[in-house]
């Protein structure tokens, strides 16, 4: 059954989602779901220990060899890529019970379970695959549950918010099909490895140009990169919580990977980095992004939606060291994936907790909160910590690795760029911190009370993920260490 | 449409073979042009048809909304299901030629089969629900 593991990761969340829908029993259905998503992440385990152990696996979907069938191939990246997602996924499902309590009504909840299973499904997907075509496949598949996900959020305000990423989300992945498309035309070839050899291919090189264009916007759209950003404010302000944290902490990052692949695995770094000079392009968009987004989140009086600008601003840092296109910007880029994805989602669960009590998670009925719910609030600011990038947070390794690679290029501007950009981390994470200890409790904030520990639990756990990550890094830093030699060398 | 006698008639007569001729479509996709999407969104508007002419209520009588709820699971979980019953018989997942080892090109034809009809199953009743869904639009 060992060998089984790739396609077991795809099909236990896959087969789940319909099981989900027959069972309908709220109760049963969410045990089911949250079984199912932590035997996803023991899945993910497995395959990152063989990864590590004995080099990239490979498999032959229905036995038929590639590039003539689907392939999936995990490598060291996708591997720490699938750990991560899957792992958020269950933490995220076991935070959910009682927090979508309020949020989603008890009759839809069966198909919350189901359609979260799906878009796990997606996401882990588009992270195992080694088929181009594959990947759109799982693109729209994650895409579209997390639209019905989003638009699930009780407010009047989810729906245009859901539509509003429908309509980019389905722009981007236009743009990435068609990109996929005219690369099919040049080689006719889907599968990622059999391409990487064929291209570029001399006299066709203004298709390769178009199709690098259209891949390079669909990408950008779909992880929000600065300036088309425009869709994710809303869609995680008024999202439920639980769905908030989930697609926070996953579906950019899994963009950024989609981004990582194609321009190193397939495009490669001569042809993407040298003859395109991409990095140039990406550079400039990915400082702007730090600066603009994290001005406008000190100024957001929902905190979900600071959070979220804060994304923003976070996607910045990650294509800006994929822009150095040099062994330690791309460790930097993809420890921040992992450890963004952290502290996002720890955070996020704290609004959850907030969200539950307060029914609010605007700045002022936060006011005096750290004395009602001083867990929550503990967990607040760790995770403040961690986003700002304080020593012993996995914050800071991600931002130790991004000044090492700019200092490495002898960059010294960019270097001390980020380490301004972190001081307006401490203007937001701060602003929430006074007001939750330093004010006079609101009249919601008296009347609340601490968290019920099933939310607690799980908010910590990722909390204190943070930390730990933050003291022992060889299995984050290192193996994107890995992964970024990986990627650098070619398909392994 | 209670008036439009000649609507009613023809459309009466022709649902069986439209829902016929989406079978023919279902059982001829392992071979020639067709398969399980295509016989899914035929039979759907068999009762699209069924829904203009008759109203919803009426569609709704004979395609019950939980019923085609179970069977947009169902007919995922009989591709899945093939899936993982290649896995336990020995091959990778979807390598049809696992159930009959001996002649793999038999194994081939069935398991096409099976999962052509797990697609055709799930795309009729997403089709439908997707009707139901925004014809019933402010009176569920």
């Amino acid at each position: 059954m060992e060998s089984q593991l790739p396609p077991l990761q795809i099909v236990i969340p896959l087969v789940a989602a319909p099981i989900c829908v027959l069972l309908r029993n709220r109760v049963v259905t969410l045990g089911f779901a949250i079984a199912v998503c932590w035997a996803t992440f023991g899945v993910s385990v497995a395959l990152l220990d063989r990864v590590l152990a004995s080099g990239a696996i490979v498999y032959e979907m229905g036995g038929w060899a590639a590039p003539w069938g689907i392939e999936y191939r995990i490598d060291a990246l996708n591997a720490f890529v699938l750990l991560f997602v899957s792992g958020i996924g269950a933490i995220v499902l076991t935070f959910a019970p009682r927090s979508m309590g309020d949020e989603i009504p008890a009759s839809r909840q069966y198909l919350f379970c189901a359609v979260y299973l799906l878009c796990l499904t997606g996401l882990l997907g588009i992270a195992i695959t080694g088929d181009l075509f594959n990947v759109f496949v799982f693109l729209e598949v994650s895409a579209l549950s997390s639209y019905a996900l989003i638009a699930m959020g009780g407010r009047r305000k989810a729906l245009p918010a859901a539509f509003q990423y429908l309509v980019m989300g389905t722009i981007g992945a236009t743009f990435i099909l068609i990109g996929i498309g005219l690369m099919y035309m040049m080689t006719g070839t889907l599968n990622m490895e059999d391409m990487a050899a064929r291209l570029p291919i001399d006299g066709g090189v203004r298709t390769t140009l178009v199709a690098v264009a259209f891949l390079t916007v669909g990408i950008a759209l779909k992880m929000a990169l600065f300036p088309l950003h425009g869709w994710l404010p809303n869609a995680y302000a008024y999202a439920p919580s639980v769905v908030t944290a989930f697609l926070a902490a996953t579906a950019t990052k899994v963009s950024v990977y989609i981004l990582l692949r194609f321009m190193f695995s397939v495009f490669g770094i001569e042809f993407a980095f040298e003859d395109l000079a991409l990095g140039r392009a990406l550079l400039p968009l990915a400082l702007l992004g730090i600066f603009v987004a994290s001005i406008v989140a000190i100024f957001q009086t929902n905190i979900k939606r600071m959070l979220a600008y804060s994304s923003v601003a976070q996607i910045g840092y990650m294509v800006l060291g994929i822009s150095f296109a040099t062994a330690t910007g791309l460790t930097a880029g993809i420890v921040h994936l992992f450890n963004h994805a952290l502290i996002k989602g720890g955070l996020f669960m704290a609004m959850g907790c907030v969200m539950l009590r307060l029914r609010s998670v605007d700045i002022e009925d936060m006011a005096g909160l750290g004395r009602t719910m001083p867990w929550t609030m503990a967990a607040w600011v760790v995770g403040g910590l961690g986003l700002i990038g304080v020593p012993a947070t996995a914050g800071f390794i991600s931002k130790w690795y991004f000044i090492q690679a700019a200092l490495e290029q002898g960059w010294i501007i960019v270097a001390v760029l980020v380490l301004m950009s972190s001081l307006l981390a401490v203007a937001y994470v701060w602003r929430v911190v006074e007001t939750a200890y330093f004010r006079e409790p609101s009249e919601r904030a008296r009347e609340a009370s601490e968290a019920p520990l099933s939310m607690l639990i799980p908010t910590w756990a990722l909390i204190g993920a943070t930390v730990f990550f933050g003291l022992f890094t060889t299995r984050s830093a290192g193996v994107a260490r890995q992964a970024a030699e990986a990627l650098l060398g070619g398909l392994p | 449409m209670t008036g439009h006698t000649i609507l009613r008639v023809v459309s009466k007569l022709l649902l069986p073979y439209v829902l016929l001729f989406a079978l023919y479509v279902q059982f001829h996709g392992d071979y020639g042009p067709g398969g399980g999407f295509q016989a899914g969104v035929i039979f759907a508007a068999g009762f699209v048809l069924y829904g203009l002419i008759y109203g919803l209520a009426a569609v709704r009588r004979v395609a019950k909304p939980r019923a085609i709820e179970i069977l947009i699971a169902a007919g995922v979980l009989l591709y899945a299901g093939t899936g993982i019953a290649t896995m336990l018989m020995g091959g990778n997942f979807l390598d049809y030629g696992a159930f009959t080892p001996a002649h793999p090109e038999k194994g081939q034809h069935y398991g096409i089969l099976v999962i052509e009809l797990g697609v055709g199953m799930t795309v009729a009743a997403v089709m439908i629900a997707v009707y139901s869904t925004f014809a019933g639009r402010g009176r569920a």
